[in-house]
This record gives structure tokens, sequence and C-alpha cells, in this order.
């Protein structure tokens, strides 16, 4: 009959870290729908970057109070999850606090945990109203309506509830302590929970067990299901935010990539030697010319790819546009929400008919992000900057900058003639370049 | 201003009289044509000269850097024209380069090199920094005294290239009293031109950015809205019109503000 519960819980365990694997392999699956590009660069700078920016929350706190809040957030859950391990271990073999053997060490981590949690509920609050009753600006942009807005208030309420569970499970874990049932370890340290055990006082032990497995077992599920929530959650950049701040740019924010394809296209065009009837080299490789810039998801790199899953919604990046600011339709933390949402798409196409893509007649440009989101954007480097996970936006609204110019001719009348002045004269306006030294006499 | 005729060689000069300047002034398509950004061309010359530097410009060989058709998505122009630049500027065989303008600062030092142009490339507020520091350039006299400047970062300067310090430094040496708004520095707010705007009208909103930008600006009190690029000084000085504050608040760059302050 006890090992009934013990087999239970390792079916349990087995099912939700399965299901996180196969959802880790779709998402690196779909990550690599995206062209290859190599990133092995300044390996020492990009380890730096990721230890500073994702370990260290160095960008979170560039807002203070989100930040703070953060960080009580990300080390309550990280070092409470510590505990896990023991929850795994008592489960699967029927043992009650395996580690209490440490002694006073293990009462000072469940002492540590206890303050942590109930910091996290505090934080876990505050957030809920920055999102809810004070409804700061960047939380209610048309992109967060709908299941972006749910998502963020649901991770809140699955924080709080795991978090309540730990406590009451201690609560009445220390409340049995104190009436010597068997099986309850005399192991802890409990400065938060003894005041919730103050009102089981009253209960007997055996509705006590009730209270403490109870807690134990949603605690343990709860994890579980908030394991395998991620993927369909803006919460996976607890995990994606690791690599991306690695992958993420190392270069000046400025330097934007030169396309190789056009480089030997242009040479080839500059050479006064090249014979512009030779004969295509044949090479089975280049049969289909290259596609100049992005119209989907395919056409961007996997680090983008890798940004979009990496996205956290914080709207950092929205609040500092210029565009936006102004009331334009540009929001650079939609253009990362739209490709994730595409990719998504685009992946469950691909499930859908057996490993292949199959044309459903839509793309990201068009469908998803507008020409007039794509021309608002002014370069400017602000949604890069305020990134707290090394997103760039810019480089997604520039490869599609790129197609809409190159392969469709789509840019704006104005621009067309700025730059068939630079074509004919060297110059955005239509001035000889033999006035380029006028200036001097003037 | 002086009628000092201002010095100005080119390459071609330089190297019919068999010689290899220091440095070449990047005067880019703004400082050519722009009759606004022409003055700021002919103030930095001004202070070259002062400063005894020797430096050339290419003149009617210097074309468009192509960074505006680039940003734009045009990549097959830009690449024409960085190739036909590289191989003017390699031709010369150009080691340094200044410019006035964030733009051509930022493609000639971080996308030329990948198509074969490499030079150590400095922003002409990093330019007269250097000067000021090792002493061949010194500001005297009271020009700015009690005067407030507000410094409105470009952000092909600030945010692209990691430069704040540079123009602040040398406004601190005109003694006058440096303001900062509340946007500054990695938080400042694009003036509205970048990206290839400055050619176009602005897509559909409830505000133009430079009129935003110059009010941060404007919430300084300032004197004087400094900034260090040909296409910011468009817009700011558009925003002030637009503000009806253009008799009490003047746009300059930094160029312009030194070239005042030595020519006293």
């Amino acid at each position: 009959m006890d090992y009934l519960s013990n087999i239970l819980f390792a079916i349990i365990l087995i099912a939700g870290i399965g299901f996180f694997i196969k959802n880790v392999l779709r998402l690196s699956r779909n990550i690599k729908l995206g062209k290859d590009v190599v990133v092995n660069d300044n390996k020492p700078q990009r380890l730096k970057n990721m230890a500073k920016i994702a370990l260290g929350q160095t960008k979170m706190v560039v807002r203070p109070i989100a930040g703070f809040l953060h960080i009580i957030v990300y080390v309550g859950f990280i070092i409470i999850n510590l505990e896990v391990l023991e929850i795994i271990i008592d489960g699967l073999f029927g043992t009650h606090r395996i580690f209490a053997f440490l002694g006073n060490s293990y009462n000072f981590l469940i002492g540590s945990f206890e303050i942590l949690a109930v910091l996290v509920i505090v934080a876990v609050v505050i957030f809920w109203i920055r999102r809810n009753i004070i409804r700061i600006k960047r939380f209610i942009k048309p992109e967060m309506n709908g299941w972006p807005k749910n998502d963020g208030n649901l991770i809140l309420y699955i924080e709080f509830v795991l978090m309540a569970l730990f406590l009451t499970m201690n609560a009445a874990d220390y409340q049995l302590q104190l009436l010597d049932a068997p099986h309850y370890t005399k192991a802890g340290a409990f400065p938060a929970s003894q005041f919730i055990a103050s009102l089981f006082s009253n209960m007997s032990m055996s509705s006590l067990i009730i209270v403490e497995r109870t807690a134990w077992w949603l605690h343990i599920v709860g994890i579980l299901f908030f394991l395998n929530y991620l993927y369909y959650s803006k919460h996976l950049h607890i995990l994606l935010a690791f690599p991306n701040t690695y992958y993420g740019s190392v270069e000046p924010k400025g330097k934007l990539n030169n396309l190789e394809a056009i480089t030997k296209e242009v040479k080839l065009m500059m050479d006064p030697s090249a014979d512009p009837y030779a004969a295509p080299e044949e090479n089975p490789e280049e049969d289909t010319p290259e596609k100049f810039g992005a119209s989907d998801v395919q056409d961007l790199n996997w680090v983008q790819l890798l940004n979009a899953y990496t996205c956290t919604e914080c709207g950092r990046c929205t609040s500092s546009c210029p565009a936006n600011l102004t009331g334009k339709k540009l929001s650079p933390r939609k253009i990362m929400m739209d490709t994730r949402d595409r990719l998504e798409e685009v992946g469950k196409n691909i499930d859908a008919n057996k490993g292949v893509f199959v044309d459903d007649g839509k793309q990201l440009l068009g469908d998803y992000i507008t020409k007039e989101e794509l021309w608002a954007c002014t370069t400017c480097n602000a949604c890069v900057e305020e990134c707290p996970v090394s997103i760039s936006p810019l480089s997604i609204i520039q490869d599609m900058r790129r197609y809409l110019v190159m392969e469709q001719s789509a840019a704006p009348v104005e621009l067309n003639n700025m730059m068939s002045n630079i074509e004919n004269n060297g110059a955005p306006w239509p001035y000889n370049q033999m006035d380029r030294l006028n200036w001097v006499e003037e | 201003m002086s009628n000092d005729k201002l010095k100005v060689p080119t390459m071609e000069q330089c190297m019919a009289e068999g010689r290899q300047p220091e440095i070449l002034f990047w005067v880019g398509s703004a400082g050519s044509f722009d009759d606004r950004a022409k003055k700021i061309s002919r103030a930095f010359v001004k202070i070259l000269n002062k400063a005894n530097v020797d430096f050339a410009v290419l003149g009617t060989e210097e074309s468009c850097t192509g960074d505006v058709a680039k940003r734009a998505g045009n990549e097959f122009l830009f690449q024409m024209q960085a190739l036909m630049n590289i191989e003017i500027l390699n031709g010369y065989e150009i080691k340094k380069i200044v410019t006035c303008d964030p733009h051509s600062f930022n493609c000639l030092k971080n996308e030329y090199p990948g198509l074969g142009g490499t030079y150590e490339v400095i922003h002409h507020t990093q330019f007269i920094q250097n000067l000021m520091a090792s002493g061949k350039l010194n500001v005297t006299g009271s020009l700015y005294k009690g005067k407030r400047i507000t410094f409105h970062d470009p952000c092909y300067l600030g945010r692209a290239n990691n430069e704040y310090n540079a123009p602040r430094e040398v406004l601190q040496k005109t003694t006058a009293e440096i303001v900062e708004m509340k946007r500054h520095k990695r938080t400042a707010l694009c003036c509205g031109a970048g990206g290839a705007q400055m050619f176009k009208e602005p897509e559909k909103g409830d505000k133009d950015v430079n009129v935003l930008r110059t009010e941060d600006a404007l919430s300084t009190a300032p004197n004087i809205i400094a900034t260090g690029c040909p296409y910011c000084i468009t817009m700011m000085t558009d925003g002030v019109k637009n503000k009806e504050k253009e008799d009490t608040v003047k746009v300059m760059d930094i160029a312009e503000i030194i070239a005042a302050a030595i020519e006293q």
C-alpha cells in the first residue's frame, strides 16, 4: 500500500519531465528553422555577458523598483527550488525530510526558504498591483490584450499559490513535529510558517497529516505543471535568458551586418574584367538564388528566433521607442511577439504535415507585421539598449526592410527618391558630386 | 565669425605635393550640401586650422557612405557606395578619419571593415576633446559664462558607439553650465531622423519625435541645445521653431560652439 504513493509519484515525475523534454525538443526544432549563423567569436565576453546580464540581472535593476522585486522572485525561485531535490527524493523513496541530518545547516536552509517565500509573495502581489491596479502604461499596450495579459497574471497566481503551498506544508509539518507525530522528523526552522501553524493548533494529527500531504503533493505537482507551462508562456525567459544573453551581440550596437551574398554580386558588377555573358558556374548549392532580407520566420536567423522565444513581454523596449512614444503603430515588443506567434504557427504546420511545412498562404510580413510598423523605426537602438535579456527587435526590423526594398521595391516614395539620388550623384539630395567642395567658399 | 579664409586641402593636392596628411576629414553628404550642416563643416575646419591639424578632404572624390541606404534596407546600394569609397580611401592609404556625422562615423567605423576598409575613425567631438587634452586647442574668454547648455546625444554616437563623455567634456571647457535632460546618455530619446526618417514623412501618430525631444530639451530651460550630428541639428531646430522658441534658444553643433569661443 505504501508503495502506491511512491509509484504514483514516479509516474507523475516521469510524465512531467518527459513532457518537458518534448517541449524542449519542439522549441529547439523551431529555433533551428531559422537560417544558420555562426556565433563563436569573443567567447570570454559572451560568458561575461551571460553572467552579468542573465545571472547578475544587471539590466533589470536599471529600473530599480521592478528590478529589485524581480531579483527577489528570481533568487527566491532558484533557492527555494533546492527544496525540490529533497521533495523528489522523499517522494520516490518514501522518506521524509531526507536532508534533516544536515542539522543546523538544514534548519538554516529551511528558515531562509521560508523568508524568501514570504518575500516572493510580497513581490508577486506588488507585481499584480502594478499590472492590474496601477496599470503601468507598458503593460496595457494593444499587443498585450488577451492571452499575453492573462499569461502575465497567471504566472503571478501560480507563483503565489506555490509559495503558499510551501508555507502551508511547512506549517502543518511543524505542528506535526510538535505533536511528536511518527515519521515527521524533527527538523527545520519555521520563521514564517509558525504563524500559520498556530491556526492549526486545534487540529487532530490525522487532519494535519492530510493538510501536510495535500500541500506537499500540490506543491510538487504545481512545480511540474509550471515547468511545462513555460513553453506556452513568456515565462520561458527563465531558461532562455541564459543562452540569449550568451548569443546576443558583442559588437557596438550601431553595427549592422553586411550581407555577404550581396558583396559577391556587387564585386562582380564593379569588376571591369568580369564577363557579363559568362555562363554561371556550375554549383548545385546555388540553384536557388538567396532571398534578400526576411518576409517570414524561416528567413530570419536562429538567434533572432531565439530572441523571440526569450522575450518576456516586459515592454521596456516599447516604453522607450520614439515611434511608440509619439503614437505610431510600431512597438518593438510586438515585433518579437509576432515573430514568436508566427514561428509557433509554422511549427504546428510542420507537426501537422509530417515534418514538412506546407504553404499556408501567410507570412510574418503583412499578416503579422505591417509595413507601417517597419517604416516607423528610427533605428535608434533604444529598444536594444533597454532589453534586459539582450534581444534585438531592430535586427528583425532591418531584415524585413531589406526584403521590402530589395525583393519588392516597396520603399516609401520619398526613400526611393533619396536612393536614386545616391545612385545618380552620390548624395541623398539631388546635388552634383562635382559641387561637394563648394561649402568651403560659401 | 572671422573672415579668415579656410584652409581645406584635398587629398589630390596632397598627393601631388607628395605628402600624406595625418588625418582625413570625412565631410559627408550633409556637411557638403545641407545649408545648416555646411556651417558645421566650416566651424570644424576653423578648429582644425586653429590647432594646425594636418588634414585633408576627399572633395569631389567623396561620395555618400551609403549608410542611409543601408538603414532603409538597400544593402546593394550601400555596398556599391562602400566599395567605391573604400577603393578611393585605400588608394590614398588613409589610416585615420574624422567626421562630424555620427552616421558616417558609425558606418565607416563598424561596417566598412567587413568590406575591406579598416581605418581608425573618430567623431569630431572626440577629436576636439583630444585637441584640448593635448593642449593644441584652448578655449579662453567668457562667451558662454552663465549660459545653460543641454546636450542632446545623437543615437549613433551614444547608444550605437558608447560615446557619451567626449562631447560633455568639451562643453565643460566653455565654462557654461551643463544641464542634463531627464532622458540622456543611454536613455536619450532619438531626434526622429535616424533610420532614413530624415528623408521621408513620419508615419501616422499623435506627435512628431523631434517635437517630443525638443520638449525634453526645453524643460531644462537652456540657452543652447548642443548636439553633434547634422541631422539632429535639423530636427531640433525644427522642434524649437515649432515651439516658437527660436529667439531665445539656439541649436548648435559642438564644433560651432567651440569655433565661436576660440574666435573671440
